[in-house]
């Protein structure tokens, strides 16, 4: 089994970045993977009217669900409680898998089905049991694939996005016992049928994530189109849900619209082959369904993000992935070279909170703040400007009322705060600029032809032989 | 208990602001209704699920047993799974022939587990109800008809009444007054199970079932 591939975005998100945008077929992967997704999101809203009304609609809802959230979840909790559902709080990935672990060895369980869900993926579930003698199987199509080739998720909706079906063949042929070898696509789904029917019969546990939970009704809300997540909750004796403590709705009739602009901004489908409401374990008569069910809710770091008035923007995500699909950077690196659970756009504005601005802040700065994300965001996120935010907390001074993360101020270099010194400086005394700018312009020979990350697809920069106040001088007589 | 206070503390912790208006969601749904006839809204329900690869037949309530039959005969399967103690379980079974074996789910899922994953070719529900706008079918599973009828056989035939069509997911909610009597599992089904999780290319079958077979019970003849 593989290694976690969550890695130093600091120390090596540019060169990862780098070895993609110089391969030619992951980038064509990934381009015709975007224009697809692109494509169909759009097909979706032929009405710009419809669209922005439901964006506009989904945006309240999920602003009106954070802004009562420890309300939302206390009811929650109680109606779930009430409903027979039990649930536990974990702080970090430590506890919500030590919560998992305990359940497991309650209930003797070898084996766990999982359903897909990215929060387990950022507590680094699979790899938790994996070490406490307990197999932790993917089921989402995606998710085993990239499972067995031992990677992570490159995307947070299409997991095996990177790679190819030969690839895919190939790698059936090579881990899956009497598999040959087949580019043919419905094959390779029955392949994976095969192997997982038999397991779902088999699990003792079954883990899912959580699309929304409604407090209202003490209910959890899961999307999928495989199956594989009503099979994870409703075939073994135990179903575990795991979640972020910010996807908790105030009410039922609050579900609609936000499962509509979710499945339409993520894959560009109208609805979803199913749509899955849990609201109780097993029921006295009742012949199927899991005899327990819980439900984790996990912070780390999330309450962070919370106590921003700014940064709160940042929980209103449902996880759709449009912001990565239509992101101009994620469709030359892909997922994997930002190193974080989350990738993209919504990537680079979650992770600091999860995992501390000192580790990740290099995410920030990998955008071009085209706004397209923004754009498209369903729920109104304003993550350009929260880009923005996250680059000035990375450059604040650690010990100053600007640094207000776990991290902040990481981004600081001497080299940096000398020359935004020195500009500001040159700027703030007008006899100091114009000496500058007279000694640049007679001084340009002098430039020098690498000006590093500049130079490393440009020309270099040269200051121009008169300056702009000699050009209107000489103008004016 | 700690982590719960600790969470919930630092939630609290931050000056809650004013909590917004509620979302209008209702008169959302109001605003866009298309208000169509019955035959309309039929036919909405048929060509989502059509266009989501779902088999639609239409049937007069009294027609639809011998339907199931023929398409059953007609796919192979030779056991076919569906609820106890319904009355849809007790007119299938006389119009099943000696091939087909009706197989009544009467007992906890640990008894037969698998029985159910290896032998069963089919499973029959009745939906609850039907979006037109979606094409989603809503089940209402119980102890008489489980959870795993419309999901671990690879063929899924569902009884559908056009008299409980929905224009839309927000209003059939409203309609059933779900936020008052969720049962312990409810869905909507939307057509066969599928994936596009291989280079973007669709496949229909990958855990649940891959044919979803509705019969439209038009009793009045209403789409007609």
């Amino acid at each position: 089994m593989s290694q976690p591939i969550n890695f130093h975005p600091v120390e090596s998100f540019k060169e990862r970045g780098r070895s993609v945008v110089n391969d030619p077929a992951q980038r064509k992967n990934f381009r015709s993977a975007m224009d697809f997704l692109q494509g169909k999101r759009r097909a979706q809203f032929p009405e710009r009217q419809e669209l922005e009304g439901l964006r506009d609609l989904a945006s309240a809802i999920r602003r009106y669900s954070l802004a009562q959230l420890p309300t939302l979840l206390e009811q929650l909790e109680r109606n779930l409680t009430a409903n027979g559902i039990q649930v536990h709080w974990a702080e970090n990935a430590e506890d919500a898998n030590a919560i998992a672990l305990d359940i497991a060895r309650r209930v003797q369980a070898r084996k766990i089905i999982k359903g897909k869900s990215m929060v387990s993926e950022e507590v680094d579930f699979n790899h938790r049991m994996q070490e406490a003698g307990i197999e932790a199987l993917e089921s989402d199509m995606g998710e085993y694939i990239v499972q067995l080739a031992g990677e992570a998720p490159s995307h947070i909706i299409m997991p095996a996005i990177h790679k190819t079906k030969q690839q895919i063949a190939q790698l059936f042929s090579e881990k899956v016992p009497g598999v040959p070898y087949s580019e043919d696509v419905d094959t390779l789904i029955q392949v994976g049928r095969q192997v997982l029917r038999r397991k779902f019969a088999e699990a003792d546990i079954g883990l899912s994530g959580v699309n929304f939970a409604v407090a209202e009704t003490g209910s959890l809300c899961l999307v999928e189109n495989e199956g594989n997540g009503r099979m994870c909750t409703t075939v073994p004796k135990v179903h575990i849900a795991i979640t972020g403590i910010e996807k908790v709705v105030a009410k039922l009739e609050h579900v609609p619209p936000l499962y509509s602009v979710l499945t339409r901004s993520a894959t560009g489908q109208a609805v979803t082959t199913y749509f899955n409401i849990i609201t109780r374990p097993r029921q006295p008569g009742e012949k199927d369904g899991p005899e327990e069910v819980h439900l984790i809710l996990l912070d780390n770091g999330r309450t962070q993000a919370y106590a921003d008035a700014q940064l709160r923007a940042t929980l209103q995500c449902i996880r759709c992935g449009a912001c990565m699909n239509h992101c101009p950077v994620y469709a030359r690196i892909g997922g994997h070279a930002y190193g974080t659970t989350y990738p993209g756009p919504i990537g680079a504005i979650i992770s600091p909170h999860l995992r501390g601005l000192d580790q990740t802040y290099p995410l920030a700065f990998a955008s071009t703040l085209c706004g397209a994300c923004t754009e498209v965001c369903p729920v109104r996120i304003p993550i350009t400007e929260l880009l923005v935010r996250l680059r000035n907390e990375a450059q604040a001074r650690p010990d100053s009322e600007d640094a207000t993360l776990r991290g902040s101020g990481a981004g600081r270099t001497k080299l940096a705060t000398a020359v935004w010194r020195g500009w500001s400086l040159v700027y703030s005394r007008l006899g100091l600029y114009r000496m500058t700018s007279w000694s640049m312009s007679r001084g340009r020979a002098l430039s020098p032809i690498d000006q590093g990350a500049w130079t490393r697809s440009r020309t270099p920069l040269v200051p121009a032989p008169k300056r702009l106040r000699d050009l209107l001088r000489k103008r004016r007589k | 208990m700690r982590a719960r206070e600790r969470i919930l503390g630092r939630l609290r912790a931050t000056a809650l602001p004013h909590p917004p208006e509620p979302p209008e969601v209702a008169s959302w749904y109001a605003g866009r209704q298309r208000n169509e006839t019955r035959p309309q809204q039929i036919e909405r329900l048929r060509s989502a699920l059509e266009a989501a690869r779902a088999e639609v037949h239409d049937a007069r309530d009294a027609a639809w047993p011998a339907i199931v039959k023929g398409l059953a005969e007609a796919k192979g399967v030779r056991r076919l799974l569906a609820g106890s103690g319904s009355p849809d379980a007790a007119r299938l079974a006389q119009a099943l022939p000696a091939g087909i074996e009706l197989v009544c789910f009467d007992r906890p899922i640990d008894d037969w587990r698998d029985e159910l994953f290896d032998t069963i070719d089919a499973g029959l529900s009745r939906a609850k109800g039907a979006i037109a706008e979606t094409g989603s079918l809503i089940l209402w599973p119980d102890a008489h008809e489980p959870r795993t009828v419309s999901l671990v056989p690879p063929i899924h035939f569902v009884l559908v009444d056009v008299g409980t069509l929905h224009p839309d997911f927000h209003t059939a909610m409203q309609a059933g007054r779900w936020a008052e009597n969720l049962p312990t599992n409810a869905l909507l089904v939307s057509g066969p199970s599928k994936t596009a999780d291989i280079q973007q290319t669709l496949a229909y079958g990958a855990h649940g079932p891959r044919e979803l077979i509705v019969l439209l019970i038009d009793e009045e003849g209403a789409g007609k």
